[in-house]
């Protein structure tokens, strides 16, 4: 009878070539932790070449997970398991699994042409290179195509169920039922391919039952489910998040969503997503190119819609003389910018924060617009409603901000009931005595929305400057001045409408540790642990970027000290540092990765003098 | 979803308009001389026309425009109009045409706007059959920024920037549009009233996308650019009016035809007098076939020797763009019913926490 160990959090990374499944495999055992009430983050990592050369180190694909039996924020900073399909993904991913970590190999993949591939002079199974670490070669490739030989599956579909394989292999590890998989894969291959699924449940299960037969691991590991807020709960990735909450936004609003896009990663989701909504009403259309998918959004905001449009960084550089049009004729448009490794075509899979200053100054003139940033996965939800409760409000183009750690990685999310939902209000202006389609709602500053077909209103827009009030064409000098200090006014009254800035720690003390978008896991575990060493620490996230809430000077001036981590090499910091005068202290890291947990605690404890934690994280279990 | 436009309170249920109902506030402002100013005057007279026979309320007019001097047209029209951003009109006009199938969403263009920094989104928006109609105004030169040669600008064209002569081969603005799946092609000469008028009833009849090619002389910078046929002395002997179901004839006394000729060098065309040329073998004019190849041989006619054919070089019946997201839309109701959001949010796997 083997032991059983009950732990609080398991951080697991399943490694492999592109081809092995990886990213399935690794979502699988998301869902199925997910479905244990378990709470749940992720972090995708894939090539941007769809098929590298099998076994190369560039082909390595990987999909972290953290799961526990309470709350957490990020996906771990270094994982204690270790699935390694390759000597390829065994040699990329060593260097972050804990010391003493587990590392469960496919031993038929080494073989001396792999390992050479990937770069070993030696044979690591043989050298003491891993002699830190719990090894456990396992022949997955010729156990899976025996376990599945009577299906009658080609060799080639027989070496793709490897993935299932290894997932049973965890799934015993962990103390798990392999039901929920097998309902799972029923689902995907829904009567398309039953010979797949048989195949894949047969793999499975001989993962499974391997695991518990031979006399490889000396124990498995349980854990207990979360206690999360009550509520009924889905698991999210970050576009989809997005997805539901821009159709939320236009169901709220009683508008038609209408999104237009041209595929690029990691943006394209949100396209395959909406295409599927037809039902709804919803309209998307691929677009010849980066320009003609936001000129359509305008058009249709133009005719009434909840136009939307989405890409990642070259692709914001492209719309910009367009954003610039909706800026001056103030039409409601949502850009979405899934930020990836820039400049140029960049890291195209990799995560980065490094497009703030573009969303806010990425255009010629005086060219103001909202930007609001998720936090999380399932935060890009409620910011993708916010982002079009703005634009209709204020009559203005709203830049979201996500990035491709959000966009893929995912998280448990609790489905708000209707009552919850904020209001979306929309009147177009319809009153024929006040034909001004300038004239401003004293409050909000916007101009009137007044949509073709409206009778009596028939009057001309464009991109050339406007008469105040009238929106006739005007070239008269201090007039440009007035709509440039009206566009930039309006903008900045949105801060009225959006919440306050809140602190997590201390409201006064040492240091403020201040974030914006995908950093926010990262930043409130290490302000968390920080808190527990005794540090006078706090941590406050950044939602809304333009305007940002009203009461973030005097936050700041709160705090002898204020640590602002981001990736980039310090954006947001040189916005508030130019607009509050304080001496903000940065912590950039531009490898196209999230921050680690510990990489914030380690400056907090340079900032405030202590001593560093520890370098390596001990291995939990 | 709910997709209800303002209530109409249309005061004018049989759409009858006339022509002073389309003239805006705006001072019209291109050069004196401008063939611009006949091209307006036609589409105003023409306006209260194509109200009352498609049944149109002014208020569901659009003209949408790029930049250059005809993209100046929306503002002097009392539709609405929106004036763009330099070649993406077509791109604005598509999301307003397909959201709002309701409207009739005209696209103003030029050499310029439409051929040298819109030509993608041109080619795109004929191919997808959007419910547009484009009205390209060609001049064959830059006269906003004052007299730069234009993508149609023929070979050796000496201006500002090349001065010593484009090296450049123009594009076939017609001929661009047929391979590029546009539906409804025409072409006519700014000056030519009534027959301009009549191609801008037919674009606004037409369902899809609707591209006519519109000659017009800019007095300032080309002046004279199409002077050796659009001259009114010499028009009836150097221009081809196609007409559907009818002989390539043209010449003063209706004497010349145009033939078609296979040879050594492939298949050309060649003028013969109309008496020489049976009725059985002439070569009569389609405009609704979907594979014409005469009708793109016409556009491709060398203006120097043979007739400027103009009129309507093709027609088709073809369901366009919204007719078939509509079709989409209805077929996903059908198997799916319409979108429910609270079971839409609920409809993956789910897991409760009391």
């Amino acid at each position: 009878m083997k032991s059983q160990l009950e732990i609080k959090n398991a951080v697991i990374r399943f490694a492999g070539d592109s081809g092995d499944g990886i990213q399935v495999t690794g979502s699988m055992f998301t869902h199925e932790s997910a479905m244990l009430g378990h709470d749940v983050s992720t972090l995708p990592d894939y090539p941007a070449e769809i098929r590298a050369p099998a076994g190369t180190l560039a082909g390595v694909s990987s999909f972290q997970l953290n799961f526990s039996s309470y709350e957490i924020d990020t996906p771990g900073d270094q994982p204690e398991v270790l699935v390694a399909l390759n000597p390829a993904a065994l040699r990329t991913n060593i260097m972050d699994l804990v010391h003493g970590g587990t590392i469960i190999l496919n031993s038929d993949a080494f073989t001396r042409a792999e390992i050479q591939k990937a770069g070993y002079d030696n044979d690591p199974l043989v050298d003491s290179s891993l002699s830190g670490f719990k090894i456990y070669p396992i022949p997955i490739s010729s156990l899976t195509t025996a376990a599945v030989e009577n299906t009658g599956i080609s060799r080639k579909q027989a070496a793709q169920c490897k993935n299932m394989f290894t997932l049973g292999v965890v799934t015993w590890l962990y103390d798990r039922s392999v039901d929920p998989i097998k309902r799972y894969i029923d689902k995907r291959y829904s009567g398309t391919r039953p010979e797949m699924a048989e195949a894949n449940k047969l793999a499975l299960q001989a993962g499974y039952n391997f695991a518990d037969t031979v006399e490889l691991f000396t124990g498995k590991y349980h854990i207990s489910a979360a206690k999360l807020p009550p509520g009924t709960y889905r698991r999210i990735t970050g576009n989809e998040a997005a997805t539901l909450g821009v159709l939320t936004a236009a169901e709220l609003s009683g508008r038609p969503l209408f999104y237009a896009s041209y595929p690029i990663t990691p943006a394209s989701e949100i396209l395959h997503e909406l295409s599927r909504l037809r039902h709804f009403g919803v309209i998307t259309m691929q677009a010849e190119d980066e320009i003609a998918a936001i000129g359509m959004a305008i058009g249709a905001a133009y005719g009434g819609s909840l136009g939307l449009t989405g890409t990642s960084g070259p692709g914001m550089a492209l719309k910009s003389e367009a954003i610039g049009l909706a800026v001056m004729t103030e039409l409601p448009v949502v850009i979405i910018n899934v930020q990836r490794g820039g400049p140029s075509t960049g890291l195209p899979t990799k995560t980065e924060q490094a497009d703030l200053l573009q969303a806010m100054f990425g255009r010629n003139g005086e060219s103001p617009v909202a930007i609001v940033a998720p936090a999380t996965p399932a935060d890009c939800y409620h910011m993708a409603i916010e982002a079009f409760r703005i634009a209709v409000r204020y009559m203005t183009p709203v830049i979201y901000l996500s990035d491709g750690y959000l966009a893929n990685g995912s998280e448990p999310w609790r489905i708000p009931a209707p009552e919850e939902l904020p209001e979306i209000h929309v009147d177009f202006h319809q009153d024929r005595e006040a034909p001004m389609p300038y004239a401003r709602d004293p409050e909000t500053l916007s101009r009137p929305w007044i949509i073709p077909g409206t009778p009596g209103l028939e009057h001309r827009i464009g991109g050339l400057e406007k008469q105040d009030i009238s929106g006739d064409v005007s070239y008269n000098s201090k007039n440009h001045e007035t709509m440039v200090q009206l566009r930039a006014g309006k903008i900045q009254r949105i801060a009225q409408d959006i919440p306050a800035l809140s602190v997590t720690g201390p409201a006064k003390g040492d240091l403020l540790v201040l974030g914006w978008g995908s950093t926010y896991g990262a930043i409130r575990h290490a302000t968390e642990n920080a808190r527990k060493q005794g540090l006078s620490v706090a941590s406050a996230h950044l939602r809304y970027l333009n305007p940002w809430p009203s009461n973030l000077g005097e936050i700041l001036r709160c705090y002898q000290r204020v640590l602002l981590p981001e990736l980039n090499t310090g954006q947001l910091r040189m916005l508030l540092r130019a607009e509050f005068l304080v001496d903000i202290i940065g912590l950039n890291k531009i490898m196209g990765k999230p921050f680690l947990t510990l990489e914030i605690e380690e400056k907090i404890n340079e900032i405030l003098g202590c001593r560093t934690p520890r370098l390596t994280a001990q291995a939990g279990h | 979803m709910n997709n209800k436009q303002p209530e109409s309170g249309n005061t004018n249920p049989s759409n009858s308009y006339s022509r002073k109902d389309f003239i805006s506030n705006e001072d019209v402002r291109w050069c004196p001389g401008c063939g611009d100013y006949s091209i307006l005057a036609q589409m105003q007279r023409v306006m209260p026309e194509i109200c009352s026979e498609l049944g149109i309320p002014r208020e569901n007019i659009v003209f949408i425009s790029g930049i250059g001097c005809s993209s100046r047209f929306p503002y002097y029209m009392n539709t609405y109009g929106f004036h763009t951003i330099h070649g993406r009109a077509p791109t604005i006009a598509t999301g307003l045409a397909v959201s709002r199938p309701d409207l009739q969403v005209w696209v103003i263009t030029g050499d310029g706007d439409g051929l040298s920094i819109g030509a993608n989104h041109l080619i795109h928006c004929l191919r997808r059959n959007i419910d547009i109609k484009i009205l390209l105004f060609n001049n064959r030169i830059y006269g906003l920024t004052k007299g730069q040669y234009s993508p149609t600008s023929e070979l050796g064209k000496k201006t500002k920037s090349s001065p010593m002569g484009s090296m450049e081969s123009p594009i076939n603005p017609l001929y661009t549009a047929m391979v590029s799946e546009a539906t409804f092609v025409a072409r006519a000469i700014a000056t030519d009233s009534e027959r301009l008028q009549e191609i801008l009833l037919r674009a606004a009849r037409h369902r899809g996308a609707a591209f006519v090619e519109i000659l017009q002389n800019c007095n300032v910078f080309n002046d004279g650019a199409f002077a050796s046929f659009a001259e009114k002395s010499v028009m009836e002997e150097r221009t081809l009016i196609l007409k559907d179901g009818c002989p390539l004839v043209f010449g003063k006394k209706r004497d010349k035809v145009l033939k078609l000729r296979g040879g050594t060098h492939g298949l050309e065309f060649e003028i013969a007098r109309l008496d020489d040329v049976p009725p059985h073998k002439r070569v009569m004019h389609n405009e609704i076939s979907g594979n014409n190849y005469l009708a793109r041989l016409l556009a491709t006619l060398d203006e120097t020797s043979l007739p400027v054919p103009l009129g309507v070089f093709q027609s088709i019946d073809r369901p366009h763009y919204g007719q078939k997201l509509r079709e989409q839309i209805q077929v996903a109701r059908e198997q799916s019913g319409s979108g429910n959001l609270d079971k839409h949010l609920h409809s993956a796997d789910t897991w409760t926490v009391s």
